[in-house]
C-alpha cells in the first residue's frame, strides 16, 4: 500500500511551491506536493491586496495573484500538486501517512521537503487572561473569513482592537476597515519607536496607536466588550470593543518536524537545518516560513529554489552529513537561521557520516531577525576567538524585519570548531 | 418533541411533566436519563443553550476513585459508585476514558510522611491497591518530573474521562428514550402547586409534579423560589492550563498534589485528547458568573507547573479556562428530599460531581420515590454510541473504511485536532446539535487545538452556516 515518489513536498505555499518548481523542472523525477487546504498557493491566497512583487509587465501582483501564479509554475514544470490532502505523521522514514477524501496513503519518498509554514499565536498561547468570548482571533483567521465570505459589514464585529506592532497588524486594521468595523485602536507592547505602523498607523484614517502598552485581560461573555490594557507609565484602561486581533507573534506549523524528532531551533521554534536546509533526519529538508515563522513570500520562495541542489544531490546518492557547527545569536538579536553550518559533504555512503576534523564548512547567507530596534549597529561574527566578519551597518534594523548577512560573513568556519555566534552592538 | 430552543414552549403548562429536571449539567442530565428507564413523562431544562454549559464543562476531567474522600460521607459512597458506574459505561457508550492511574507526588518531608496516611484513608474508602513508591522508582515512572521529589503514593484507577462526551451521552441518550431537553430555558419562578407545581420560564411556563434542583452553582437560589435555604453555594474558582499535544510524552500518569497545611496544590494530567493539563487554582469568590482566568492565577500555575514538571515551559499553551466548584462550606454534598414539596435538592456537588453522576443519579431516583414518585416498570434506554474525541482511540481519518463509504471522513477541516468534515455535518444532524462553535468544539475538537480557529475558523463558519440551522 505504499507508494513511492522521489520528492514529496508537504505544504503548497511559496516555498513548498517553488521548491516543486525547481526541482521538477531540473528533473527530479517524480515530484508530489501535498496541500491539506481545498486549494494551492498557501496564505497569500488570502491577501487580497498588492504586496507580492509584480508580474512580467511591471504590474503590481495581489495574493492571489501571486499564489495562482507560483501553482501553475510549479505545475508547467512537471511538479504533481495534490490538494485537500494532509499529511499527518510519520510511518517509517522518509515515509509520511497521509489522509485525503480518496482514503488512506503511506507515501514514501527518496527526498521530503517540509513547507508547512507558520501561524500567528492565538490569544490562548499569549497567555492572555480575561473571559473566552467571541470576537477573538488572528490575522490569519481574520484574512480567511473575508476572503472566504467577502467584505460584507458586520463580518468581523463593528468595533475592533489590533494587538501588534508588526507590518502585519497594518494589513489586520486594513482587512477590518474592509469588513466594516471601526478600529479603536492599535496595541503595542514596543515602544513608540518600534513599531511597523508610526504616527496614527499611517492610515489616511488614522488609527490610534497605543505603543508600549500591554494587554491585560479580554472581557464579555457570550461576545467581547472590551480589552484592557496598561500603558507603560501603569495607566490602565477598558478599550470598548467587540473583536480583537493578534497579529503576528508566529510559531512555525512545525508538527511534522517534532513528529521526526529532531531538533529545533530555540529561537525560531523551526527545526535546526543547515545552509542547504537539511534537518537532522537524513533525506529531510525544510524551507519557508516552517523555519522562522513570518517572512515576506519572496523570502519563503527564494528558499524554497535555493533548496533545489542539495535535493538533487540527495537523489544522487551523495552522503548526508552529520555534525556541523551550531549558530546562535547574542545581545539584541532573537534568531538567526540556519542554525548550523554543516561540513561540505563527501562522496560516499547515502545515510549519515560524521567527517574527520577539520573541514571548512560551507560559506552559507545568514538570516538575522533583531529583537529591538538598533540604530546603525555593529554586527559580529565569531567562531571562539576568531573573528569572521565585523561591519557597522548603514541601516537601522527593526524588530518585524531581519536581515540577510551575504556568504562572506561564514567564510573561514571551522567545521570541527565550536559555536558560531552572531552578535549585534549599538 | 425531543429538543427545543426557542419559541413558546410546548402546551404552556399543559400537559405537564411526571418529573421536571432543572439544570442540564452532568448531574441533572445523569438524572433525566435514569428517569427515561421509567414510563414518565420527564423534561430537562437549562438556561443555557446547550448541555453541560455551567461547571460541566470546565474541569479537570478525572474519574475519580474517590480514595481521599471523607470516608463515610454521601460524597465518598457515590463517587466510589459512580466511578465504577461510569467506567463502564463509558467503555459501552464509546466516551473516552483512559486508566493511567494516578501518583501523588511528595516534595517535601512532610508531604512524605502524609503518604501512608493517605494509604490508610484509600484503605477506609475502599482501595487496598495503592502502593507507596520510592524515588528512584518515581523516576523510573515520570523521568521528567522535577527535582527534589521525594517518593509518591500510587493509586490504580484514577482515570481521565471526556467531561463534555459524558454530559452529551447522558443527554442524549434521556432525549432518544422520551425525555424533552428545553434549552435557553432559565426557570425565574416556581408557583407550588397540587398536584402541579408550575414553573415560570420566559419562554412559558412548565407544569411539574415532582421537580428536582440541578442547578450546580444555582441551587441555592433555585431552592429560595421554592422558600428553601439550606445552604449557600460559594463559588471556588479552578483555573487551568492546557498544554499542547507535543507535552503530553512528559507525563504518563495522573500526577497529584499531597494535600497538606499549605493548601491543595495543583495537578499536571493527562487530558483524553492528547494534551496536558496544569491546575486548577483554589480561590473562592463571590460573583458566580467569575469563569475568568486571571494574571497572578496563569503566573502561579506556570511556576508550580515549572516545578513538577520542567519542560512543560517549553512548550505552547493550546487553552487557558477556569471553573466554580459549588462550595458549600460542608465536606459533602447537599442532596436533601422534600417530600413536602415533591421536591429534590441536588445541591453542592463539588469537585466530584463527573464521577459520582450515575451515582447521583440512582440515588436521586431513591429520594424521589419518598416524594411519592411512582416510577413504574423500568425498560431499557434507548442505545447510544458518541463518536470518539479520544487521542487513544480511533479516529475517522484514519479510518480507512469509513472514508471509502463516506468521503467526507477523509476531508480534514480542523487540521490541529484532525477534526472532518463529515464529524462537523454529524454533530449538527445529531440528537442534540450544537448551538454555536463552542458546542460544535465540544462535540467535535473542531478549532480547540492549537491555532485556535487561525487555519480553520473561516472554513468551519461557513459549514456552521451550511449544516447548522441554530448557529450564529
Ligand atoms: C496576514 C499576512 C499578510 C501577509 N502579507 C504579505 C505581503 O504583503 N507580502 C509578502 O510577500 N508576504 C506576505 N505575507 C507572508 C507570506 O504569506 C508568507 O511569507 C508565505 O506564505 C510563506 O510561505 P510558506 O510556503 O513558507 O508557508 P505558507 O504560505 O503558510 O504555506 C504552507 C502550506 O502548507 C500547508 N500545510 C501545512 N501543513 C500541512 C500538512 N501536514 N499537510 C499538507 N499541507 C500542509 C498549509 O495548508 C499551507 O498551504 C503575509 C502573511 C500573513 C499571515
Ligand atoms: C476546576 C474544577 C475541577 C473539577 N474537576 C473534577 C474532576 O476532575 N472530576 C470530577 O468528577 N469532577 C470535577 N469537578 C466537579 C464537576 O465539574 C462538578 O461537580 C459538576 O460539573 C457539577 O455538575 P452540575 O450538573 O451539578 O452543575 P453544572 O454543570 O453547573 O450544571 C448546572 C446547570 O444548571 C443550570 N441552571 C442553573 N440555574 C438554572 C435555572 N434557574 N433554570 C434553568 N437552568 C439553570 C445552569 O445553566 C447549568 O447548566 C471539577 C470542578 C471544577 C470547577
Amino acid at each position: 500500500m505504499t507508494r513511492t515518489v522521489d520528492v514529496l513536498v508537504v505544504g503548497a505555499g511559496p516555498a513548498g511551491l517553488a521548491a516543486a518548481a525547481g526541482l521538477a523542472a531540473a528533473g527530479a523525477g517524480r515530484v508530489e506536493v501535498l496541500e491539506r487546504e481545498t486549494d494551492a498557493g498557501g496564505v497569500p491566497r488570502h491577501c487580497v491586496r498588492p504586496g507580492f512583487g509584480s508580474d512580467a509587465l511591471g504590474r503590481p501582483l495581489d495574493g492571489p495573484a501571486y499564489a495562482r501564479r507560483a501553482v501553475r509554475a510549479a505545475s508547467r514544470a512537471g511538479a504533481t500538486v495534490r490538494t485537500g490532502v494532509s499529511a499527518t505523521g510519520w510511518a517509517a522514514p522518509l515515509t509520511l501517512d497521509v489522509t485525503a477524501p480518496t482514503g488512506l496513503e503511506r507515501i514514501r519518498a527518496r527526498a521530503v521537503v517540509l513547507a508547512t509554514g507558520a501561524r500567528e499565536r492565538p490569544r490562548s498561547a499569549r497567555l492572555v487572561p480575561g473571559s473566552r468570548p467571541a470576537g477573538v482571533l488572528t490575522t490569519g483567521e481574520l484574512q480567511r473569513t473575508v476572503a472566504r465570505f467577502g467584505a460584507r459589514a458586520g463580518l468581523a464585529g463593528r468595533r475592533a482592537v489590533v494587538v501588534g506592532g508588526d507590518p502585519v497588524a497594518r494589513h489586520a486594521v486594513r482587512t477590518l476597515r474592509e469588513a466594516g468595523a471601526v478600529v479603536a485602536a492599535v496595541v503595542c507592547e514596543r515602544p513608540g519607536t518600534a513599531t511597523a505602523l508610526g504616527v496614527g498607523g499611517a492610515f489616511a484614517t488614522p488609527v490610534p496607536v497605543l505603543s508600549g502598552t500591554v494587554v491585560t485581560e479580554l472581557t464579555g461573555r457570550g461576545r467581547l466588550t472590551g480589552v484592557a490594557v496598561r500603558a507603560g507609565d501603569g495607566r490602565t484602561a477598558v478599550l470598548r470593543c467587540d473583536t480583537v486581533v493578534f497579529t503576528g507573534d508566529w510559531i512555525p506549523d512545525h508538527e511534522l518536524v517534532r513528529l521526526l524528532g529532531v531538533p529545533l531551533a530555540p529561537g525560531t521554534r523551526g527545526p535546526v537545518t543547515d545552509g542547504d536546509f537539511r534537518t537532522a533526519e537524513p533525506g529531510v529538508f525544510a524551507v519557508g516560513n516552517l523555519l522562522h515563522g513570518g517572512e515576506p513570500a519572496r523570502r519563503a520562495a527564494a528558499e524554497g529554489r535555493a533548496v533545489v541542489g542539495a535535493v538533487l544531490a540527495r537523489l544522487a546518492g551523495r552522503p548526508w552529513p552529520a555534525g556541523g557547527v551550531p549558530v546562535a545569536t547574542e545581545g539584541p538579536l532573537r534568531w538567526v537561521t540556519p542554525g548550523l553550518l554543516g561540513p561540505a559533504p563527501v562522496p560516499g555512503t547515502s545515510e549519515a557520516v560524521s567527517l574527520p576534523p577539520p573541514v571548512p564548512a560551507p560559506p552559507v547567507p545568514l538570516l538575522v531577525r533583531p529583537e529591538r530596534r538598533l540604530v546603525r549597529p555593529v554586527l559580529t561574527v565569531r567562531q571562539g576567538d576568531v573573528l569572521l566578519g565585523r561591519e557597522r551597518l548603514a541601516a537601522t534594523l527593526v524588530p518585524w524585519r531581519s536581515v540577510r548577512l551575504g556568504p562572506w560573513w561564514t567564510d573561514g568556519v571551522d567545521g570541527a570548531g565550536g559555536p558560531v555566534v552572531v552578535a549585534a552592538e549599538e | 418533541m425531543g429538543v427545543t430552543r426557542r419559541g413558546p414552549l410546548p402546551g404552556d403548562g399543559d400537559p405537564a411533566y411526571d418529573v421536571v429536571v432543572v439544570g442540564a449539567g452532568v448531574v441533572g442530565a445523569a438524572i433525566a436519563r435514569a428517569l427515561a428507564r421509567h414510563p414518565l413523562r420527564v423534561a430537562l431544562v437549562d438556561a443555557a443553550d446547550d448541555v453541560g454549559d455551567g461547571t460541566s464543562k470546565a474541569n479537570t476531567a478525572i474519574l475519580h476513585t474517590g480514595f481521599d474522600a471523607v470516608p463515610g460521607t454521601l460524597e465518598a459512597r457515590l463517587v466510589r459508585e459512580g466511578h465504577r458506574l461510569l467506567d463502564a459505561y463509558a467503555r459501552q457508550t464509546g466516551i473516552p476514558v483512559e486508566p493511567l492511574g494516578a501518583l501523588l507526588v511528595a516534595w517535601d518531608e512532610q508531604q512524605r510522611a502524609a503518604l501512608p496516611r493517605l494509604a490508610q484513608k484509600a484503605e477506609r474508602n475502599g482501595h487496598r491497591t495503592t502502593r507507596l513508591l520510592s524515588a528512584p522508582e518515581l523516576a523510573l515512572r515520570e523521568p521528567h518530573l522535577g527535582a527534589g521529589a521525594l517518593a509518591a503514593l500510587e493509586v490504580p484507577g484514577e482515570s481521565v474521562i471526556c467531561p463534555w462526551t459524558t454530559t452529551l451521552a447522558y443527554a442524549t441518550q434521556a432525549v432518544r428514550s422520551g425525555v424533552d431537553l428545553h434549552l435557553s430555558c432559565r426557570v425565574e419562578e416556581v408557583r407550588p402547586g397540587d398536584p402541579y407545581h408550575r414553573l415560570v420560564t420566559r419562554r412559558g411556563v412548565l407544569g411539574a409534579r415532582h421537580l428536582v434542583n440541578a442547578c450546580g452553582l444555582h441551587a441555592d437560589g433555585f431552592d429560595a423560589l421554592l422558600g428553601r435555604a439550606d445552604f449557600t453555594v460559594t463559588p471556588r474558582r479552578g483555573q487551568l492550563v492546557v498544554f499542547d499535544k507535543f507535552a503530553r510524552d512528559l507525563v504518563r500518569h495522573i500526577l497529584l498534589p499531597v494535600p497538606g497545611p499549605l493548601g491543595k496544590g495543583v495537578l499536571v494530567s493527562p487530558t483524553v485528547y492528547g494534551n496536558v493539563m496544569l491546575g486548577p487554582t483554589a480561590e473562592d469568590l463571590d460573583d458566580k458568573t467569575a469563569t475568568g482566568t486571571t494574571a497572578e492565577g496563569l503566573a502561579g500555575l506556570r511556576e508550580q507547573g515549572g516545578r513538577i514538571l520542567p519542560a512543560l515551559l517549553d512548550e505552547e499553551v493550546t487553552a487557558v479556562y477556569a471553573g466554580l466548584r459549588a462550595a458549600t462550606g460542608q465536606e459533602d454534598y447537599r442532596i436533601a428530599a422534600h417530600p413536602a414539596l415533591r421536591y429534590v435538592t441536588v445541591g453542592g456537588i463539588r469537585s466530584t460531581g463527573l464521577t459520582a453522576s450515575l451515582a447521583i443519579a440512582d440515588h436521586v431516583l431513591g429520594l424521589l420515590a419518598d416524594c411519592g414518585l411512582d416510577p413504574g416498570p423500568e425498560r431499557p434506554l434507548a442505545p447510544v454510541r458518541m463518536p470518539n474525541l479520544g487521542e487513544s482511540f480511533p479516529r475517522p481519518y484514519r479510518d480507512a473504511g469509513l472514508i471509502a463509504r463516506n468521503a467526507e471522513f477523509g476531508a480534514i477541516v480542523c487540521h490541529c485536532e484532525r477534526v472532518t468534515r463529515g464529524e462537523i455535518r454529524a454533530a449538527f444532524t445529531s440528537t442534540i446539535p450544537p448551538a454555536g462553535p463552542d458546542g460544535l468544539r465540544r462535540r467535535t475538537r473542531a478549532r480547540g487545538g492549537r491555532c485556535q480557529g487561525h487555519f480553520c475558523g473561516a472554513e468551519l463558519r461557513a459549514l456552521s452556516e451550511e449544516y447548522g440551522e441554530g448557529t450564529r
